[in-house]
């Protein structure tokens, strides 16, 4: 039998349900409708966002949520450019993503035609790789590499941009090509020497400290990490990007630290002796001044990118690998060491310092709608916050125990990320709670996708903690410019309200919510808002009254840690 | 900050050339010279960037260089022994009075007459960068009309290839 040509659209998204696939965010225009086409008689899902760029965050917010690709697609030009932001946030976080672009018809590429961007020129710096297609007959082996690349080694995004007479082209798809990415690198064998190395430090060493980043997720190493942490005995601080690595219950967690995380954290990152990194990149909001930055300390880095050992923080020990493996090695033997002055310290640190906030009376604190919200879901549901004070407080109020519970904006701190994040997290997991804690600063910058969560039936629960500012630059005003507001507050004087009236809102796009203003109210919302069937939207006005705290400002090392 | 040149061997694709230079340009890296060409195998290119800055600052290069899908290696040949070439054509006013000057100093420095027009030669010179600079510099004393340089392309000294690319 002679195979059928079928269309180059066709083909791409057979190539997706190859990849497995089975859901996808997509926007179409002009430039990508042929792909929309082919995928009505796909068994892909389809789903459409409101906006672009809450098709590549959903997208994304499914990866992180589940490990797997992501894919969105959008058409030519605005589309494209709408897509770029969430491209950015999920290089910057290391999250799998395949992002489709319509393009012009190759002939007018080049030509300022109707909707034409140069996408790839644009997002060169915060993809890991990207592909213009310029032949029907290459489409098989982008896909596979696309797909293998975003996935393997350390994630990133993706795009394929595709000119719609590439689209339109007959073609027989030939799907057992390889993908032929010669030089690069997804696994690396350890030596053994690095593991001997490593061991000796540790036992060498009378105040360790492991600083466990987004790498430890994203190798699926948890659990390795648990093992390793008891097995020698040593406590473990995440980043916020590793939060939920390691359960922030177990006596060896000394939570999150970082310019707001816990006081535990940040000193014993700081005073240890020797730091052991593993899947973490001595991010400035981490370090502060790099120089000031565990100064003392032997630097062990373990990480699957070359590129970032030596390029924060010089490295003592460096491993490129992936972080699971050398756990794994490292916990085949372990040595449990005992520490006693140095974890009698560590917990004097915990107990003086925990995330703390002082209750008012008749007054909502955001701090203790996390608290509420922990509870009420005994500390099972995934969050999602935006971006801002809300995030931090969700960071530190709500107790993580596994991996992928906190989905949050790490590397770009994107606003308008949660409630489109959550929604693709939604989908990759539908049998857990997910929940968006926002700010009604973060909300507004995506609140279009409260759409897609009703029309799609996604079951997204939202918490607005609203306090009519853009409270975090607020914070800022307050600290370092006199309090002199530039821009920073949202509520609108001709309003009798707290604006804008988000239950509204939400009413019409077909989703029920709730306003909270008093303190007996709140508990009672909460469970309203879990009870109810689908998505639904709980705007709690806490008012702008507090700081996120601790606080090491910028520039200072942790020895300047504000803690009121 | 140390001057180093850098070999890259890349697939030869689509958009290579400009991932390459953004890398750059994105970290605020400064190419000092670049040439590219195919090699002896039509899908390879080969890169030769000059490059300076302190020691962590070409690490990153090398690091971030070696991240790019399309590269295939990255040879630092500041740490190695390598023959290096630049290669210049220079018009240069000339008379009756000076030409035979102007010839003389090209056969001293070993470079071609390429075109002669009555007022004016052509010249090309190949040779390392310090060499075709003095010989620029000597040329400044006539009356240069035009200038073209290329970027250096180097190659090791020792026996086969700078890079091995074999096993990839």
């Amino acid at each position: 039998m002679k195979s059928k040509k079928i269309k180059g659209a066709e083909i791409a998204i057979k190539c997706l349900e190859r990849a497995g696939t089975k859901t996808i965010f997509a926007y179409p225009g002009g430039a990508s409708m042929e792909l929309h086409q082919a995928l009505i008689k796909s068994s892909i899902r389809t789903i459409l966002p409101r906006h672009e760029q809450g098709g590549a965050f959903a997208a994304a917010g499914f990866a992180r949520a589940t490990g797997k690709t992501g894919v969105c697609m959008a058409t030519s030009g605005p589309g494209a450019t709408n897509l770029i932001t969430g491209i950015a946030d999920a290089y910057m976080d290391s999250i799998p993503l395949v992002a489709i672009t319509g393009q012009v018809p190759s002939a007018l590429i080049g030509k300022t035609a109707f909707q034409e961007t140069d996408i790839i020129g644009m997002t060169r710096p915060i993809v890991k790789h990207s592909y213009l297609v310029l032949d029907v007959n290459d489409l098989p082996a982008i896909f596979a590499e696309a797909f293998y690349l975003a996935n393997s080694g350390r994630p990133g995004p993706i795009i394929i941009d595709i000119p719609k007479d590439i689209q339109q082209a007959l073609a027989v798809p030939d799907f057992s090509c390889k993908p032929s990415v010669r030089a690069y690198q997804s696994d690396h064998k350890i030596d053994k020497s690095k593991i001997e190395e490593i061991r000796k430090a540790i036992k060498q060493s009378t105040r360790p400290c492991i600083y466990a980043g987004g790498g430890i997720i994203a190798s699926g190493a948890a659990d390795s990490l648990k093992k390793f942490a008891e097995g020698y005995n040593i406590p473990v601080t995440t980043t916020l990007m590793g939060v939920g690595a390691f359960p922030e219950n177990h006596k060896l967690s000394l939570e999150w630290l970082g310019m707001h995380g816990s006081v535990a954290g940040n000193n014993a990152a700081n005073e240890s002796d020797l730091l052991i990194t593993l899947g973490a990149r001595f991010d400035d909001r981490v370090t502060g001044p790099t120089a000031t930055f565990a100064a003392d300390s032997k630097i062990i880095h373990v990480d699957i990118d070359i590129s970032e050992i030596n390029k924060n923080k010089k490295a003592d020990i460096a491993v490129i690998a992936n972080v699971k493996d050398v756990l794994d090695e490292l916990n085949k033997n372990p040595e449990k060491g005992t520490y006693t002055d140095w974890l009698k310290q560590v917990n004097a640190w915990k107990k003086e310092f925990p995330f703390s906030y002082i209750p008012k009376k008749n007054k909502i604190l955001p701090q203790e709608v996390v608290e509420s919200i922990y509870n009420a879901t005994k500390g099972e549901a995934v969050i999602v916050p935006g971006v801002g004070q809300h995030q931090m407080w969700a960071s530190q109020f709500y107790k993580y125990s596994f991996p992928r519970q906190l989905l949050t904006s790490g590397g770009l701190g994107t606003m308008g990320f949660g409630l489109p994040s959550a929604m693709g997290a939604k989908i990759g997991l539908p049998n857990k709670t997910v929940i968006n804690i926002d700010g009604d600063g973060s909300a507004q910058m995506n609140i279009q996708e409260l759409g897609t969560i009703h029309s799609e039936d996604i079951d997204v629960k939202i918490v607005i903690l609203n306090n009519q500012h853009l409270g975090m630059v607020a914070q800022w005003e307050d600290r370092f410019y006199g309090s002199a507001r530039g821009n920073t507050v949202l509520e609108n004087k001709n309003m009798k309200r707290p604006y804008p009236d988000f239950v509204t809102i939400a009413k019409g796009y077909g989703i029920p919510g709730r306003e909270v203003y008093k303190k007996e109210d709140l508990e009672d919302a909460i469970q309203e808002m879990l009870n109810s069937k689908g998505a639904y939207i709980l705007d709690v006005h806490v008012e702008y009254q507090e700081h996120v705290l601790p606080m090491i400002p910028p520039g200072a090392s942790y020895k300047g840690i504000l803690t009121k | 900050m140390k001057q180093h040149t850098i070999s890259v061997l890349v697939q030869n694709k689509f958009g290579v050339l400009s991932r390459i230079s953004g890398l750059f340009s994105g970290r605020g890296y400064n190419i000092e010279s670049l040439s590219v060409n195919k090699t002896n195998d039509p899908e390879i290119s080969k890169m030769t960037i000059v490059t300076s800055g302190d020691e962590s600052i070409i690490e990153q290069i090398d690091k971030q260089l070696n991240k790019l899908i399309d590269v295939l290696k990255v040879t630092d040949l500041a740490t190695g022994d390598f023959l290096e070439r630049e290669l210049i054509l220079i018009k240069v006013a000339t008379t009756t009075k000076d030409r035979s000057e102007l010839i003389q100093i090209t056969k001293i420095f070993g470079g071609k007459i390429v075109n002669v027009h009555k007022s004016e030669l052509a010249i090309e010179l190949s040779g390392k960068g310090d060499k075709i600079q003095n010989f620029i510099d000597m040329m400044s004393e006539f009356k240069i009309i035009e200038l073209v340089r290329t970027g250096r392309v180097a190659i090791s000294r020792r026996p086969g290839p700078t890079e091995d690319y074999s096993n990839l």
